[in-house]
């Protein structure tokens, strides 16, 4: 396993490869194989299993368990990385010097959040999403705000609801690990949009949401063209 | 043997053993994190285990974790309020806006808390008593000091709250409240660092977040790039800089950390 890592890779796509075995082996089994394991037993005998619902050949499917929430997790950060790469491709030149940081720390951020949810997730991983930013005018600066606070306040909102469905405490640290740093940049873009506005998502208690997965995918379904489903998904 | 059926007898006896266990889908969840040391056949042994986190252990683990929480929002809610009552201190406008919608979330956050532990049966503590200006005489005086102990507050904060999340996994409801004040934490954090011309986020192990050496420990460890088995996630896709690695992943403080950190306040 330890050699395999160190191999000396050719290609850049196997050195993502060389990445998700030692993860695989090390997290999933060690985290969640033996416990799926245990857990099929109990199901294959005792439970009335009702996840198996019908499969749309074009869908992308994103699994159940852990793995399922992670792949979710890889699916809002594909989204997010997409569409700062796109701005900073696009629309750098609009923003103030300090701005321009701004936009490229974030998709910094989003990117590794991405990729590295990709070589965790090894061969479970989805494929790449299909982006649809046709609603976005990347020529507009109030467009690309918005859009932005759509996004990272959905990903909060997302990573809260989700936080509950992982078994896993490693990778609910995980997650949290990721999270507030979302919640840094929906802060920051808040501020961007409406200096003041960074905790207006928070409701009466000092609560931000939490969103379940079907909501947090169903918000996002007009910025992804590949279709996903997430009937597996712990609920 | 089929433990739903087992649960269900108990439900007989105890109509809330659901409750105890917060729900169906936790019992597997105890069930599991058992099963990953055990073999099959020591199910009669997790299903004990399971028995003994609804009846005994978990709820402690939980109100301890819920009691600490409460002391940190105690001393937020503390700080902002002594600030804002301080004359001369904040200065009108954005930044006392700022300040105020703050103290009242950290004041609603002290609320929910009190409110969570009593409906657990446990007892909140009370409010200690805070000594800001013991390291910092100029806390109330200074408007740059006060700021820079708000930014160390709430990025310890975040870094409390994400430590525990684990010791909350057996309660959803609890585990959900945490995560929603965990995220406004960021966000308060995010705009305090702004206030300083600092970044949002956090680079390094303090680099980027401007404390004077005594409040180096918010930062302990923020340079940590091993993140979930990779050893070091800077090279995950066609790579990335230490700043982006360490700025993509807030990281979590034990509770001794963060007692360490409060302690220089008490």
């Amino acid at each position: 396993m330890e050699n395999l890592q160190d191999k000396p890779t050719a290609k850049e796509d196997s050195l993502t490869k060389s990445l998700a075995v030692p993860m695989q082996r090390r997290m999933f089994m060690r985290y969640a194989g033996a416990t799926a394991a245990v857990t099929t037993l109990l199901f294959a005998t005792s439970c009335d299993d009702d996840d198996d619902s019908p499969t749309d050949p074009m869908a992308v499917d994103l699994g159940s368990g852990d793995t399922g929430i992670l792949n979710y997790a890889y699916a809002l950060e594909q989204l997010e990385a997409a569409f700062y790469a796109e701005v900073v491709a696009k629309s750098l030149s609009m923003f103030s010097q300090a701005e321009q940081q701004i936009m490229q720390d974030i998709k910094g951020h989003e990117g590794i959040h991405r990729d590295f949810l990709k070589a965790a997730l090894g061969t479970s991983a989805i494929p790449n999403l299909e982006v649809n930013f046709s609603a976005i005018n990347f020529n507009d600066k109030n467009s690309i705000l918005t859009t932005a606070r759509t996004f990272e306040d959905l990903g909060v909102a997302a990573y809260n609801g989700a936080g509950k469905l992982l078994e896993n405490a490693g990778f609910l640290t995980l997650a949290g690990k990721i999270v507030s740093v979302e919640a840094r940049h929906a802060a920051v873009i808040r501020d961007l949009i409406s200096n003041g506005t960074f905790s207006d998502s928070a409701n009466e208690k000092g609560l931000d949401p939490a969103m379940a997965p079907a909501d947090v995918l169903a918000a996002a379904a007009p910025f992804i063209k590949t279709k996903i489903t997430a009937n597996n998904l712990p609920k | 043997m089929n433990i739903f059926r087992i649960i269900e007898d108990i439900e007989k006896v105890d109509p809330e053993v659901y409750n105890k266990l917060d729900s169906r889908r936790n019992a597997f969840k105890y069930m599991s994190s058992v099963g990953k040391k055990a073999a099959l056949a020591a199910i009669p042994l997790a299903l004990g285990s399971v028995f003994q986190k609804a009846y005994g252990q978990s709820n402690s683990t939980i109100l301890e974790v819920l009691n600490f929480a409460l002391k940190l929002e105690y001393l937020e809610r503390n700080f902002y309020t002594q600030g804002l009552a301080a004359n001369g201190l904040i200065p009108a406008g954005a930044a006392r806006t700022a300040i105020q919608k703050i103290q009242v979330h950290e004041a609603e956050h002290v609320k929910l808390l009190i409110a969570t532990i009593q409906s657990l049966n446990g007892t909140p503590i009370s409010e200690p008593t805070f000594n800001f200006g013991k390291n910092f005489a100029d806390w109330n005086t200074n408007y740059q000091t006060f700021l820079t102990l708000a930014q160390a507050f709430e990025d310890t904060g975040v870094r409390a709250y994400k430590g525990q999340a684990g010791n909350l996994i057996s309660n959803d409801a609890v585990l959900t409240a945490a995560l929603q004040i965990h995220s406004v934490e960021a966000r308060h954090a995010a705009h305090i660092r702004r206030m300083r011309n600092n970044a949002g986020w956090i680079v390094g192990a303090g680099a980027n977040s401007n404390v004077p050496a005594g409040a180096q420990p918010v930062y302990a460890g923020e340079d940590n790039v091993a993140q979930g088995g990779i050893n070091d996630v800077k090279t995950v896709g066609a790579g990335y800089s230490a700043e982006i690695a360490t700025g993509a992943f807030d990281e979590p403080l034990t509770k001794e950390q963060v007692a360490q950190i409060v302690s220089l306040f008490e």
